[in-house]
């Protein structure tokens, strides 16, 4: 089971999210995330589904994504031939003590603090998603309170 | 032009050329009822929305034209989902008006309301929910637009009351465009050329077209397919009638309770011909051991058919008349004089058959009878269970768009409410509904219409006192634990026939049979309900049973 990245760019209106979302629950495919969005034109949305499954399942899916009326054009991201960004933001458990350590993990990563207070320290990080599921497991040990991402999106390169 | 919306509907519907509307009023559609009062259309006043639904359903499949379907909000809306559901699953274009609260109530669990896009996005091709009156013109001609073309299917459109009463101006656009939405219909060149090389060079191939041809109305270019290769040819249930099953080249249906030869000759093909057909597992079986020893190719219009149950080596994607007339002008016949005289041989030699008796009345000899005396010309609509079975088995169709039948949804109550549809759209015909005694009671309360438009629809009902295939298969696989199956407690149908002021007639004898056909088939003015007391305990063979291969095939009754 790969994981794919699929790109949707629908007609911008009501009920087009839950037709497509419905698409996947239907069928039992869960959706590991989902990005919605306005693009250059304000009657389009993309949508950018990050879902699990083989070949043959990945065919019926973006088969019945065009088989929706609102959809306008289905395409499979591969990550070589794609930009893919997600942003998280991440509250951690930081007494005085830690934060030296946490301040250098975040300068590593290039991510951002974004928010302190007495007991804890808010960090924003922005990339391809692989390199923040590594930080988290950098920052983990020091005690993750909250922790949400964007999900991911995805442009092709060329 | 300034129009009230309940008056861009119906000028809208005057321009789709709408010549029947079904549907039942209510509440927040009165607007729009107060407005078909006198539209130059016929409108049919079912007694249940579901009536309405699936008698549009029956006049859109025998006419090739979109089904046009009225209802009001909340419980009129939900009593459409079963009939909605069932034209989804075997693409039959509608086109369905629903009433919704005003745009301000909406969410606010008004009353009668229920959110009927959201309840039909899985069972529609597409819906709508009007927001704005100056979208409703291009709504309805996007709804007629999207319901007929491609792989046709239910559109809902979904209209606030206060769309209805307010006005705005109209304009009915001359075109759909959709740009999200361009069907596919003319088959890709290189693929045609693939599969005829394939078919030439075939030892043991065979046709299986399905409803797409009725669909499409490729009927005519399939024959020219069979007449120039001299393939065999088998159907599904939903292409009954696509080619005629009196040809010596018809194998008949296939599938769970096809024939013999037909399962066979899949079984043992070296190429199967997929024709708007899409791999149902009613047809399949096991799909691991469906048709084992074949390439495939498959033509559809529908690309998410395509790969979806069995790998196919020339996908075809377009309407099936365009690529079949394509096909046709430079296939050439494969040599296959062995494999087509060893599969008469096995039609001859496991018929299709039942043990006829002279003290009961089998269904299968009523069902004999009627194609006998119609002289197989009558149009006929099932319900589902044994008595759809039985006449998929044993009335030899021969023409397309004469058999009519829930198939994919497998709805009970279907039969005689699309027995009206089909009647009004082919009112020079006799229309039959060949029922059980348990579907027929599912939507009785549509005898009324029948009588009331004076359509002679006769109701054959194979009455056994049992919810018969369910018993069948609690007799073959559950240990003859009849659970809730017998339902011999019932109406006494001749009176029922009398209290709607239909025709009812009583057949216990054998020898009464046909007498009570030629009988009913002189009434032309009221429907008539045959009631046929027939064999409690008859079943339906062969039998493939669910989820098995062609090996498990149960022929006949294992005493």
């Amino acid at each position: 089971m790969t994981q794919h990245v699929i790109s949707v760019r629908v007609e911008n209106r009501s009920g087009v999210l839950a037709r497509v979302a419905g698409l996947f629950s239907a069928r039992g495919y869960n959706i590991d995330s989902l990005a919605v969005s306005e693009t250059e034109q304000p009657d389009v949305s993309i949508m950018t589904i990050v879902v699990r499954g083989d070949d043959r399942v990945m065919e019926q899916v973006k088969k019945q994504l065009n088989k929706l009326i609102d959809v306008i054009k289905v395409t499979d991201h591969h990550p070589m031939e794609s930009v893919q960004r997600e942003i998280m933001l991440v509250k951690l458990k930081a007494l005085p003590a830690k934060r030296p350590e946490i301040y250098q993990l975040v300068e590593i990563f290039r991510a951002e603090i974004v928010g302190i207070s007495p007991k804890t320290i808010t960090v924003e990080a922005t990339g391809e998603p692989e390199r923040i599921d590594n930080f988290i497991e950098l920052i983990r040990p020091y005690g993750i309170l909250e922790l949400i991402r964007t999900g991911r999106i995805s442009l092709t390169k060329d | 032009m300034i129009l009230s919306g309940a008056e861009i509907i119906v000028e809208s519907l005057k321009k789709e050329g709408v010549e029947v509307m079904f549907g039942y009023p209510g509440g927040v559609v009165i607007p729009i009822f107060h407005h078909l009062f006198n539209a130059p259309f016929k409108f049919i006043l079912s007694r249940h929305e579901q009536g309405a639904v699936h008698a549009a359903d029956g006049y859109a499949r025998a006419s090739g034209k979109v089904g046009v379907v009225i209802a009001t909000s909340g419980p009129g809306a939900t009593n459409l989902v079963t009939g909605i559901a069932t034209a989804n699953m075997d693409s039959v274009p509608l086109v369905i008006f629903t009433g919704q609260v005003s745009r301000e109530m909406i969410g606010n669990d008004a009353f009668q309301e229920a959110d009927i896009t959201g309840i039909t996005r899985p069972i529609t091709k597409h819906n709508y929910l009007v927001q704005d009156i100056k979208d409703l013109a291009r709504i309805i001609k996007e709804a007629f637009y999207i319901a007929s073309t491609g792989r046709p299917g239910p559109v809902v459109v979904d209209v606030p009351v206060d769309i209805s009463k307010g006005e705005g101006k109209y304009s009915y656009p001359e075109k759909a465009d959709i740009r999200s939405y361009k069907p596919v219909t003319k088959g890709h060149p290189r693929q045609i050329e693939k599969a005829c090389r394939l078919i030439e060079s075939s030892k043991r191939p065979v046709i299986y077209a399905g409803g797409g041809v009725i669909i499409s109305n490729a009927s005519a270019e399939l024959r020219s397919f069979v007449k120039k290769t001299e393939i065999p040819i088998t159907t599904t249930l939903m292409g009954l009638g696509a080619f005629p099953e009196t040809d010596p080249l018809s194998l008949k249906m296939l599938g769970m309770h096809g024939t013999y030869y037909a399962n066979h000759a899949v079984n043992e093909c070296d190429l199967l011909i997929a024709v708007g057909a899409r791999f149902d597992d009613r047809v399949t079986g096991k799909v691991s051991e469906f048709a084992p020893k074949a390439r495939v190719i498959h033509i559809d219009i529908d690309p998410s058919s395509v790969q979806k149950s069995v790998r196919v080596d020339v996908p075809i994607v377009g309407d099936c008349r365009n690529v079949l007339a394509d096909i046709n002008k430079q296939v050439k016949a494969p040599s296959i004089k062995e494999w087509v005289s060893a599969l008469k041989k096995m039609k001859k030699e496991h018929p299709l058959g039942y043990r006829d008796s002279e003290i009961t009345i089998k269904p299968q000899y009523v069902v004999e009878k009627i194609e006998e005396l119609t002289k197989g010309e009558a149009l006929v609509c099932t319900e589902v269970g044994q008595n759809q079975m039985w006449v998929a088995q044993f009335y030899n169709f021969t023409e397309p768009r004469s058999f009519f039948s829930s198939g994919g949804l497998g709805t009970m109550g279907y039969g005689f409410p699309a027995a009206i549809g089909v009647q009004l759209a082919r009112p020079d015909m006799r229309v039959f509904d060949i029922a059980g005694d348990g579907s027929i009671q599912m939507n009785i309360q549509e005898l009324i219409v029948a009588v009331q438009h004076r359509l002679p629809i006769i109701i054959a009902i194979l009455n056994n006192g049992f919810l018969g295939m369910v018993r069948q298969w609690q007799q073959l696989f559950y240990d003859k634990r009849y659970s809730h199956t017998c339902i011999n407690i019932q109406p006494d149908f001749v009176k029922l026939a009398e209290a709607f002021g239909a025709v009812g007639i009583g057949v216990d004898k054998k020898e009464d049979v046909v007498p009570a056909i030629k009988k009913a088939l002189e009434i032309t003015d009221r429907p008539i309900i045959i009631d046929f007391r027939v064999d409690r305990e008859e079943n339906v063979y062969p039998l493939i049973p669910a989820g098995t291969s062609v090996k498990e095939m149960i022929t006949s009754e294992l005493i």
